[in-house]
């Protein structure tokens, strides 16, 4: 059985590669296209480390088959930064230690993404509530979501005129 | 390898299911199976046909594709009234993926708006042209050959359609039991009520006795006494790693007191 060609963009670059027919999409950038960024986790659902953005909106990567991600847009966690310069979620989970192991870490700042660009000034309940598809087995998620609000803040700072 | 074929339409995926194929919709059921080398999965069929994923109302009736999603539930007007059985469905990510027509496949412990759809007393259009009602279907979901193209029912009237879901995590986990119900009243007393559980069988199932019972009552502490005394009754919930059948059997007649009641949490 042949592999199948499939063609997206990855955070903002055209990515073409060849997959088999069961491949999940998180094998696929893993090991097609070597963004390990993506985590794997419990490869059934359950954990959130895999997830990636895709046309803007959360998923499983490892639950999504690769040849479905055909002319789709997708974001993983190494497009988040610009260059050097950190996203404000990133910086705030360095500067607020939500990161302890830090293998969940991708997921949740994937997901707290989607959540502040919906809504930059969340509470704290729709944080959870954001993050609730994610587990961390670390920190307990107060410094996460401490990290969350932080970096919302930061992001109302710079969308002022 | 697997073999992943895709159609134009819902009909032509149908048409090309035969032994060890599956069909794919939303992908949480199906990819965790593949994920896990299930051998008995050769083919997959998928349909990019986007009439599965429309919500729409025709009439009174409220139409959903069985390939819409939770967070398609939750964005459509239209379905504003389900929106805290599919807020309850997993985290944002599992509401991008799943859709309602795989959560009425979905296996115990899982399938709370399959729950919600057999208390809206559903009628369900199948790719064969046939029509089934939601407890029919759940009897011989194993065996269709057929797939699910639309779920169709009646709009709830204001306040008649409620929900209730325990589970041991918060925010979000899994259903020890949830309870969809429609409580229709006349001049003030319940009539033909519908309530269906998840996770107090293998299947989401009717609490006939209670039903029964709620007939022509008040919903008060004492119109519903009878009922909620009824609430386990005749139903043998699972044992599993999430809850106990004792303890379903438990949580049964106090989730159902809050939902009738409208008592918090």
């Amino acid at each position: 059985m042949s592999k199948s060609p499939v063609s997206f963009e990855l955070n903002g670059s055209e990515t073409s590669l060849f997959v088999e027919g069961g491949q999940n999409l998180l094998d696929a950038l893993r090991r097609g296209v070597g963004d390990l960024t993506p985590k794997f986790g419990c490869n059934q659902g359950t954990c959130g480390a895999c997830t990636v953005l895709i046309d803007g909106q959360p998923f499983l990567s490892c639950l999504v088959l690769a040849v479905n991600a055909e002319g789709r847009s997708i974001e993983t966690a190494a497009g988040l930064s610009d260059g050097p310069s950190l996203h404000p979620l990133q910086q705030a989970f360095i500067d607020g230690f939500a990161a302890q192991c830090g293998y969940c870490t991708p997921g949740m700042l994937l997901a707290a993404k989607t959540l502040l660009d919906r809504n930059p000034n969340p509470a704290r309940e729709e944080i959870a509530e954001a993050i609730s598809g994610n587990l961390c087995r670390c920190t307990g998620y107060a410094p996460i979501i401490d990290a969350i609000l932080s970096a919302a803040e930061i992001v109302r700072r710079s969308n002022r005129p | 390898m697997v073999e992943v074929l895709a159609f134009e339409s819902i009909a032509q995926a149908a048409a090309a299911l035969r032994d060890r194929t599956v069909y794919l919709g939303g992908g949480t059921l199906v990819m965790r199976a593949v994920n896990f080398g299930d051998s008995s999965i050769e083919r997959i069929v998928l349909a990019n046909d986007p009439s599965v994923k429309a919500i729409r109302t025709e009439g009174n009736r409220v139409v959903l594709g069985s390939g819409a999603t939770m967070a398609d539930v939750l964005a459509s007007k239209e379905t504003a009234f389900l929106a805290s059985v599919a807020r309850g469905i997993g985290g944002p990510a599992v509401r991008s993926m799943a859709t309602v027509g795989g959560n009425l496949f979905a296996q115990h412990p899982y399938g709370d708006f399959a729950a919600a759809i057999l208390a809206l007393d559903a009628k369900l259009s199948l790719t064969d042209g046939s029509e089934i009602d939601m407890g029919s279907f759940l009897a011989r979901r194993g065996s269709l050959r057929s797939l699910v193209a639309r779920i169709q029912f009646e709009r709830p009237a204001s306040g008649e359609f409620h929900f209730r879901k325990m589970s041991r995590v918060k925010p979000k986990g899994v259903s020890v039991i949830s309870i969809a119900a429609l409580i229709p009243n006349s001049a003030g007393r319940v009539s033909n009520a519908r309530i269906a559980y998840c996770g107090m069988g293998e299947t989401p199932v009717r609490a006939s006795a209670a039903e029964a019972a709620l007939e022509g009552r008040t919903l008060d502490p004492q119109g519903i006494a009878a009922a909620v005394s009824a609430a386990s009754a005749g139903l043998a919930p699972p044992d599993d790693a999430i809850a106990s059948s004792w303890y379903r059997k438990e949580v049964a007649p106090v989730l159902l007191r809050r939902l009738l009641l409208g008592e918090a949490d």
